[in-house]
């Protein structure tokens, strides 16, 4: 087995590997939750809840209509952004005007029914769902063994990222997006339906959260508490990235993924609370986060 | 009807509730309506949204369970260290939450609840998933046997005016005039010479201490100190019992408290069990969409529209 100054590469790598697909969906997560905190100025507390219902939804898709990985990844973020623009237009929409705490609550309700509701159909014990044909079976590296699902997530969801980033930050509808960001009066001034872009926003980013589910769904075990516990890390890592910029969510995602997956390697037992241990350090160095524009 | 007259109310009624109900059934509701009050003494008066309240109910039923159990402390004394535990993590945690604001208020403070659980988790003397089982009520100062659901009642209920004392006192008094000066206008109070966040710290530290008053009783009247108690579950539970209450009332949270329990409770002996989750949130909706007042809150604009 391959050994550098008495570290056993093979295992440092695969959990370089496993922190990469974390990150891929945390970079995901969050990138959702900063689009619709941009516009919105809310945080949606159903991100993970719907991000489980995605994982749902394709599993429902193949065990009862047979409707197959590659159709599900198209359909199963479209569905999800269709609730999330249900949420927003007869949910969100009537308190706009309140405090957004109330808007964190009505979220934080909506995703208690939607994870009571899946735990009281499917129990908690969790599902699987088959990887594709397609990408079975693996490469063998020089220092790892990649299986090609895990390849593919990381490589979709960066492309989905970096595509998500590049239409915001250099397309025109990206400019109505981070002009209603900074003054939405105005840009409403100027004839452009600024709601009708609210709540596609908010279809964008819950969808977003769909996409990553059906990705998951192969990878982790399809169960009512995946959402909220991958949730909860992700507000850390938001608090750490601060939501000023896209750019910033995707790579604190990414970076805080690796950082778990080397932590499980040098220190398994603080895998689990190292991101928040992180969000200390930042919080007492740089309040505003790493990404963070405020003051 | 005025502050006062309510609260004499309060006490007769606690004084008989132990003859009417089961007592254990009301000494859940008043260690629920505590831990309430404590919370919304940070959300209804300062306006900060903890969303990890429940590390402080956890640390304070954690710290008086392993004191009960390890170090055979009397209960008075039990409780006293596990509510200093839950006031010092709440000075580090409160020192931390306070430097952001709003919707990053919440989720700092429910991050750092998270690490407490997975703390407990890990740490050996919690007994991970089982939690502590067998925590002994002992004798208070000695004397009083604890183990009779009577004397318990009355201790408990006495611990619950104490720390809706301490709340109410905090809110009446000068500072609390400041907290709620930051609430309305944060700016305003700093021009004023206001240290804001000191303040705010203040008031995290005074209500954790509560929270943690609230659990390390609850784990005296159970025998019991678990991971549920530090779970985020458990955050949202107090945020709703406050909500659905009344948030910034001060008999709102015991209301909210005993509502949620008399649900959850209802609910468990029942075919319904299953639905609580769905339940609970079905509640937070409504109670955003329609019911942004509370239970108190809608009970004083009726009692001033109609009576005064």
């Amino acid at each position: 087995m391959a050994t550098f100054l008495g570290i056993n590469l093979f295992g440092l790598f695969g959990q370089l590997l496993v922190g990469l697909i974390n990150g891929s969906f945390y970079a995901l997560l969050s990138l959702g939750l900063a689009i619709i905190f941009g516009l919105l100025k809310i945080i949606n507390f159903a991100q993970g809840a719907l991000y489980m219902l995605g994982a749902f939804f394709a599993w429902m898709a193949l065990n009862y209509m047979g409707i197959n990985y590659w159709a599900a990844l198209l359909f199963v973020p479209l569905a999800v952004g269709f609730i999330g623009i249900l949420m927003e237009r007869f949910l969100l929409r009537p308190i706009a005007n309140e405090d957004h705490l109330y808007s964190l609550l009505l979220t934080f309700g909506l995703a208690l029914i939607l994870q009571g509701a899946f735990t009281h159909l499917y129990g908690s014990s969790g599902l699987s769902y088959a990887i594709p044909e397609e990408l079975k079976g693996g490469n063998r590296l020089p220092f790892m063994y990649l299986p090609n699902y895990r390849a593919w997530i990381i490589v979709a969801s960066i492309i989905v990222c970096a595509g998500t980033w590049y239409m915001i930050e250099k397309t025109k509808l990206g400019a109505y997006l981070r002009a209603g960001t900074e003054n939405p009066q105005l840009m409403q001034a100027f004839g452009i339906n600024v709601p009708l872009i609210v709540t596609l926003t908010f279809g964008f980013g819950v969808g977003l959260a769909g996409f990553a589910g059906v990705m998951a769904a192969p990878v982790y075990s399809v169960s009512p508490d995946m959402g909220s516990n991958m949730l909860i890390v992700v507000f850390a890592i938001v608090v750490i990235g601060g939501m000023g910029s896209i750019g910033g969510a995707i790579l604190t995602g990414l970076g805080m993924g690796v950082v778990e997956g080397l932590t499980k390697y040098f220190y398994p037992e603080a895998s689990t609370t190292v991101i928040f241990a992180v969000m200390v350090i930042v919080l007492l160095t740089k309040p505003a986060g790493l990404f963070g524009k405020e003051a | 009807m005025t502050i006062n007259k309510s609260a004499v109310a309060l006490v007769a009624l606690g004084l008989v509730a132990p003859f009417i109900l089961y007592p254990v059934f009301v000494m859940k509701v008043l260690c629920f309506a505590l831990f309430a009050c404590a919370f919304n003494l940070l959300l209804g008066y300062v306006g900060l949204l903890s969303f990890g309240h429940a590390a402080f109910l956890g640390t304070g039923g954690y710290i008086t369970g392993y004191m009960m159990m390890e170090a055979g402390l009397t209960p008075e004394l039990g409780i006293l260290c596990g509510t200093a535990a839950a006031a010092t993590l709440g000075a580090v945690y409160g020192k931390l939450a306070v430097k952001r604001e709003g919707i990053y208020f919440a989720m700092v403070t429910l991050a750092l609840s998270q690490l407490a659980f997975f703390v407990y988790l890990q740490a050996p003397f919690t007994g991970g998933e089982d939690g502590m089982q067998g925590v002994p009520r002992g004798h208070l100062f000695g004397l009083i046997d604890l183990s009779d659901n009577m004397n318990m009642y009355y201790f408990v209920f006495a611990i619950f005016l104490f720390g809706f004392w301490v709340v109410n006192r905090t809110i009446h008094s000068p500072f609390g005039q400041i907290l709620k000066a930051i609430r309305e206008n944060e700016p305003r109070a700093i021009s004023l010479g206001y240290n804001v966040n000191d303040y705010k710290w203040a008031a995290f530290v005074i209500s954790s201490a509560l929270a943690g008053l609230a659990g390390s009783t609850k784990t005296l009247v159970f025998q019991l100190a678990s991971l549920t108690d530090a779970h985020w579950h458990m955050s949202g539970e107090v945020v709703l019992m406050t909500l659905l209450g009344g948030m910034g009332t001060i008999f709102g949270p015991i209301v909210g408290a005993g509502a949620v329990v008399t649900i959850q409770n209802y609910l468990s002996g029942g075919e319904l069990g299953n639905y609580i989750h769905i339940i609970m949130g079905l509640i937070f909706v409504v109670c955003v969409l329609a019911f942004r007042s509370g239970i108190v809150g809608e009970f004083n604009k009726f009692m001033k529209k109609n009576f005064s």
